[in-house]
């Protein structure tokens, strides 16, 4: 235990604690072992079998699932740093990466904190403090008024001053409650009154602050570093303007559209920030940008950023290590002139989620998982691998696709074809929206902004989109050929191998075979009339259209392809089902078409599912509002449930009486577990 | 005429390489286009008619069995088979033109083999659609023939029941004899006790004699609110004792599944039930064993379709039986024995779908060489346990005062005793002509071959139309001399053209299919996989040692 191997001379680290986990943690002892660090994970006890529990020299278990007693968990994670004899703890994001309270401790234990100092947190920690180091600074900030008077007579008159629009906000505020954007003086006391009550009723105090209001903003920010020795410099910005649910989805650098003066700018001012609270370590300064590209600055983050690799792409460089080199206490390795900014690069965030449902985050098994090929310029930044289970307890982010190429234009193009081969099944993903995101015109015009989503929610999140007849013929051919499959292996392992009863030629006398398999396209079922032709294809009839349908089943590096010809059209389409599902992935998009379970099985396996409810995702149920015995209505709700931190109604699916409540307030749900149960109704013809 | 010879695949060593047969015809000629025209014509024909068949019972009677959620028998028997199973179906033409005006079609009963759970079963499935699955004489000719082909071949047996039990205008054709209703029953019993399992489905009524059925399966299923079992149903339960009750009580799934225990299954619908029944097949625990070797399938050199090129229509043309071999055996590898000896008789080893099989062919009337050639070459598949493929296109055997001398008729019992007591599985495919003795030794239906099948252009009957009309005509002319009358050609022309029509009416494929003495029509191109398909099925029973009895020599 006390032998240290790869120490490197002088004062660099030999071995460090990673408290973090899942990408974050694989990203960094990636690094660490490059450098010849010896690596060390902490893990909860979900995560025993984690991926980045796998990659590290050493790891150590530090508590229960929840974060509180385990990722946050200070002093274990201490202990751990000690016992194992690592002289630096890296925290990644999140977690305690801008603690303060950590950045302390790890001082007082003698450990480096591979971070900025704790006065430098706690400076950018706070609002208002931060804004006024800034504004010291020469750095330039949205003006606003944060006054201890809150008469409307001095709200107002600030808010003139400001000059409208403006925003007002309680200062407790948070999720966009107690917030109102005023246009004009006019509507200014009305406004005012109806933002107090909100802020009271949620916060019980309705203290506000007033900003000026910049329309349709871009989020643009800049990666710093500072060292032990003053040196600070800029690697560009990042454009990270477009969001769903305030978090980024999508990001890039360089930021779209931005002169070479607007970006010295920008770096400038950012240096200028990070020099004010004599920054060290990696951070990131974040400006709101007006389309006349005028910035000003929102806030520092002090650690590094989920979307640091886009910087690396573009500059070529390691920042981890650049990391690990300044807190060793080593001068950052590049002067500002020597730093370059080559082509384009945009980071994709996949996530667990539901982009269809508010992108409800979501969690399970990641049954089947496979990745564009990773090479120079493609990046895939996961924690997690097939089989891995994305678990409720912490963040939903399956991984991040990071793509370099010369251009926007070509970086652009690759996403997408990345993005195509990036296929997930198990749980829902927003990969098929990121790909509507990142194919929309005015995204590929550079046209963005944070209220991306909402403006373009029609094309983003179509309500529905019809699942093609072809691509309908190709699920049906990928069932018929898996039965095939599944025949030839029964086949093969009898005595009779040969035998034409075991080939499943579908053959009949004198007469063809027409097989009506019915599969179901979004919600609704499609018959597809299948009639077995002599020569191996399929004649596959939907409504009053006919096409010629054949293919093959093959199977590379683990996946199944399904190569098929539909009316002399071939393409090939990864293939899976899972379930009662089946899942195709092609460059033209991704299906899934749903196998209806026959009646008798629902009813037999699972009485009272079927037309019941089902737990969404794990989660505590929080109200019940029903009985046994209660009549509901279609949309009733029947209770609520606290999951992923969010509140779900569950409500009924349809008109009926309730047989069973199966969840009492306060109860664990797994996913998928049925929650109520209908009484067993007659259906009227 | 043979192609070279080439390497076998399972056998690397040039030794063991067996002959390939089959030439290339002259498609050019107008023979082959003629004979190919007729031929095809005759198979479109078939299709035609078989697609009717399939239907079933009228619109009417289809739209209101499917109004009660109940699936119509070949979608039940489809739901049944494993995905994509072929189904070797048997007779579709039973009851053809049978009975006058009213139509059965398939004889009001579909049977036929296909794989349940990867087991190879016989179905029989009652056509509810056509004169509510009443019994027809040739419905009860039909599910036993189905039963007998299932003990023969030891096949379990799943009967899809939904009939209405006897047809009752037509009672004594189908009551009291031996192989009538009743015989249905004896059987399940008796293949029950060989352990060959009965099935049986309820998807409709099963009334009086039909509750045996499933009464007397060694496994049911019953669908709620579809299937009956009663012995006597509520008209006649309320003639006989005044007592008024639904058919749902007096004999329906609840009742049965719940009270009686005539049911093990209770099923929700007809999809259920059939889902039940796989189950059950799956629990049978049962193996196929094969007796035999097989090596991998190979696919003939050339193509099927030229059968229709080669054999054509008319009767008359002489083709070369070995040009049939060649386009259904596997690579068209025909390992010939005694060439050379009694050559109207063609017999030699092959295989079809990776099975031996043993094979005889028709090139001309039997002589006496060819006689004993055939019964040896019997001889040799049972003692090898080889099953026997008969090509019949037979006259019949040679005629003629140096032919009876020679003892042709001894010879000709020996061929003939030789394929009565063969053992090994026979399957018989008429491809042309048989007539008389012929039809005897080339093992027709009184031989019992395990399944025979018809060409579209084959004819069946003691001897040819034309020459019944010259034997009567004969007889008539020779009595008309004892009379002194003249017996003008008029006369005679008069006399022999309906006994040709008749002939040909009656040794015509439908005739005989539609009346059971075969076990279906088939297109000439299916022949290989019609054949592999009977092989397959009759594989399931083990070979049984071949005993002899005297030859004649």
């Amino acid at each position: 235990r006390t032998m240290k191997y790869g120490t490197t001379p002088g004062r660099g680290i030999a071995k460090v604690l990673i408290a973090n986990r899942g990408e974050i943690a694989c990203r960094v002892i990636r690094t660490a072992k490059r450098m010849g660090i010896q690596s060390v994970a902490v893990y909860s006890e979900a995560d025993r079998n984690a991926m980045h529990v796998d990659m590290a020299d050493e790891a150590y278990s530090i508590g229960p699932a929840p974060s509180q007693q385990s990722y946050l968990a200070m002093e274990k994670i201490i202990q751990v740093a000690k016992s194992s004899a690592a002289q630096a703890i890296h925290p990644g994001y999140g977690f305690l990466s801008e603690n303060m309270e950590f950045a302390e401790l790890c001082k007082q234990e003698g450990i480096i904190f591979i971070g900025p100092p704790s006065s430098a947190i706690r400076d950018m920690g706070i609002k208002s403090t931060s804004k006024s180091i800034m504004a010291a600074a020469g750095v330039p900030v949205v003006e606003g008024y944060h006054g201890e008077d809150q008469s409307d007579q001095c709200l107002k008159e600030h808010a003139g001053k400001i000059g409208y629009p403006v925003m007002i906000k309680a200062v407790r505020g948070g999720g966009g409650k107690g917030m109102r954007i005023i246009r004009s003086e006019k509507e200014f006391q009305e406004q005012l009154e109806s933002a107090r009550r909100e802020a009271k009723k949620s916060f019980n105090d309705d203290a506000m602050l007033i900003e000026k209001f910049v329309d349709t903003p871009r989020h643009v920010e800049v990666q710093v570093f500072g060292d032990h020795h003053g040196n600070a410099v800029y690697l560009f910005e990042r454009d990270c303007s477009v969001q769903r649910r305030h978090q980024k989805i999508i990001e890039e650098a360089p930021a779209p559209g931005i002169n070479p003066e607007v970006r010295r700018k920008l770096g400038e001012a950012a240096v200028r920030a990070a020099q004010a609270v004599k920054y060290v370590g990696a951070g990131t300064v974040e400006f709101i940008m007006d389309s006349k590209h005028n910035f000003y600055f929102m806030e520092m983050n002090t650690r590094l950023q989920v979307e640091h690799p886009v910087t690396e792409m573009i500059t070529g460089t390691d920042l981890v290590e650049w990391q690990f080199r300044i807190a060793a206490g080593e001068k950052i390795p590049l002067s500002q002139e020597e730093i370059p900014l080559q082509g384009h690069a945009f980071e994709a965030r996949i996530y667990a989620e539901d982009p269809d449902n508010n992108f409800m985050p979501g969690a399970g098994p990641l049954v089947h998982l496979s990745t564009p090929q990773a090479d120079v310029s493609t990046r895939i930044e996961t924690g997690v691998r097939q089989g891995d289970e994305v678990s409720v307890h912490y963040d939903p982010m399956i991984a991040k696709l990071v793509v370099w190429a010369a251009d926007r234009p070509s970086a652009l193009s690759k996403l997408r074809y990345s993005l195509h081969q990036y296929n997930i099944v198990g749980l829902r993903t927003n990969v098929d929206f990121l790909l509507r995101l990142s194919g929309h015109p005015e995204f590929e015009a550079g046209n963005v902004h944070t209220d991306f989503i909402p403006q373009h929610h029609e094309e983003l999140l179509p309500t529905h989109s019809v699942i093609a007849k072809e691509a309908v013929c190709q699920a049906a051919l990928g069932l018929i050929l898996k039965e095939r499959d599944m025949t030839s292996a029964f086949r093969l392992h009898t005595q009779d191998q040969f035998s034409p009863f075991s080939f499943s030629s579908g053959r009949r006398l004198n007469i063809s075979y027409t097989r009506n398999m019915t599969l179901r396209s979004g919600k609704s079922d499609v018959v597809v009339a299948v009639t077995y032709n002599h020569d191996g294809s399929y004649d596959m009839q939907i409504g009053n259209e006919t096409f010629r349908v054949l293919g093959d089943l093959c199977s590379e590096g683990g996946c199944t392809y399904l190569k098929s010809s539909v009316n002399g059209v071939a393409s090939k389409s990864k293939f899976i089902i899972l379930d009662n599902t089946i899942y195709l992935f092609s460059m033209e998009g991704s299906t899934e078409i749903g196998i209806p379970v026959p009646k008798y099985l629902s009813s037999v396996s699972s009485e009272g599912t079927q037309g019941g409810t089902i737990a969404p995702m794990t989660g505590t149920i929080e109200k019940v509002f029903v009985k046994a015995g209660d009549r509901v209505k279609t949309g009733d709700s029947l209770m609520v449930m606290i999951a992923m931190k969010m509140e779900h109604t569950i409500k009924a699916p349809k008109d009926g009486k309730i047989k069973k409540v199966l969840f009492r307030e306060g109860a664990q749900a797994n996913r998928h577990a049925p929650l109520v149960e209908f009484e067993e109704e007659e259906e009227s013809d | 005429p043979s192609a070279p010879a080439a390497v076998s695949r399972s056998r690397a060593y040039h030794g063991d390489s067996v002959a390939r047969l089959g030439t290339q015809p002259d498609s050019g000629s107008s023979t082959y286009q003629e004979n190919y025209e007729q031929m095809k014509a005759l198979v479109s024909q078939l299709h035609e008619r078989a697609q009717y068949v399939r239907l079933g019972g009228s619109e009417k009677a289809r739209a209101r069995h499917t109004s009660r959620g109940k699936l119509l028998p070949r979608d039940r028997i489809d739901n049944l088979l494993d995905p994509g199973s072929p189904f070797l179906e048997f007779s579709q033409f039973a009851g053809y033109q049978l009975y006058g005006d009213e139509e059965v079609p398939a004889g009001g009963i579909i049977t036929g083999i296909g794989r349940v759970s990867g087991v190879e079963c016989m179905i029989v499935a009652n056509d509810a659609t056509v004169k509510g699955g009443t019994y027809y004489p040739v419905t009860v000719k039909k599910h036993i023939r189905a039963q007998e082909i299932a003990l023969q071949n030891r096949l379990p047996c799943i009967y899809l029941v939904d009939s209405g039990g006897a047809n009752l205008p037509r009672q004594a054709d189908t009551f009291p004899d031996r192989d009538h209703f009743g015989r249905i029953f004896y059987n399940q019993a008796i293949m029950s006790s060989k352990n060959i399992t009965q099935i049986a489905v309820v998807m409709g009524s099963c009334t009086a004699g039909g509750a045996y059925v499933p009464a007397m399966a060694d496994e049911n299923i019953i669908v709620q609110k579809q299937g009956t079992i009663f012995l006597a149903g509520p008209p006649l339960v309320k003639a006989a004792t005044g007592e008024e009750v639904s058919a749902e009580d007096l004999g329906g799934a609840d009742l049965h599944c719940r009270k009686s225990g005539v049911t093990d299954h209770y099923a929700l619908d007809d999809h259920h039930a059939l889902h039940l029944t796989r189950k059950v097949v799956r629990s049978l625990n049962y193996q196929k064993k094969l007796d035999v070797t097989i090596e991998p399938s190979e696919e003939p050199l050339f193509p099927a379709d030229e059968l229709y090129g080669i054999v054509g229509a008319n009767l008359k043309r002489s083709f070369d039986v070995r040009e049939v071999i060649a386009r259904i055996v596997d690579g068209s590898r025909f390992n010939e024995f005694k060439a050379l000896y009694g050559d109207t008789l063609v017999t030699g080893f092959a295989r079809i779908f990776g099975y031996p099989v043993g094979i005889i062919g028709n090139n001309g009337v039997l002589f006496s060489e060819s006689a004993k050639k055939g019964a040896h070459f019997v001889q040799l598949c049972c003692q090898r346990k080889i099953p026997l493929l008969f090509l019949q296109n037979i006259t019949g055997f040679m005629v003629g005062r140096d032919y009876e001398a020679e003892g042709i008729a001894k010879d000709g019992a020996k061929m003939v005793a030789a394929v009565s007591c063969a053992k090994v599985p026979k399957i018989t495919v008429i491809i042309g002509g048989s007539y008389g003795a012929g039809n005897y030794g080339m093992c027709g239906r009184a031989y019992s071959p395990r399944f025979l099948y018809m060409w579209p252009n084959a004819r069946i009957s003691v001897m040819g139309g034309e020459q019944a009309a010259t034997v009567l005509a004969t007889v008539a002319r020779d009595q008309k001399a004892r009379e002194g009358k003249q017996f003008s050609s008029a006369e005679e022309a008069a006399l022999k053209e309906p006994i040709i029509k008749r002939f040909e009416e009656e040794g015509n494929p439908y005739y005989s299919s539609a009346r059971l003495w075969d076990d279906g029509i088939i297109d000439p191109v299916d022949t290989r996989l019609v054949l592999g398909l009977s092989i397959s099925a009759a594989l399931n029973a083990p070979i049984q040692k071949t005993d002899f009895g005297i030859f004649r020599m």
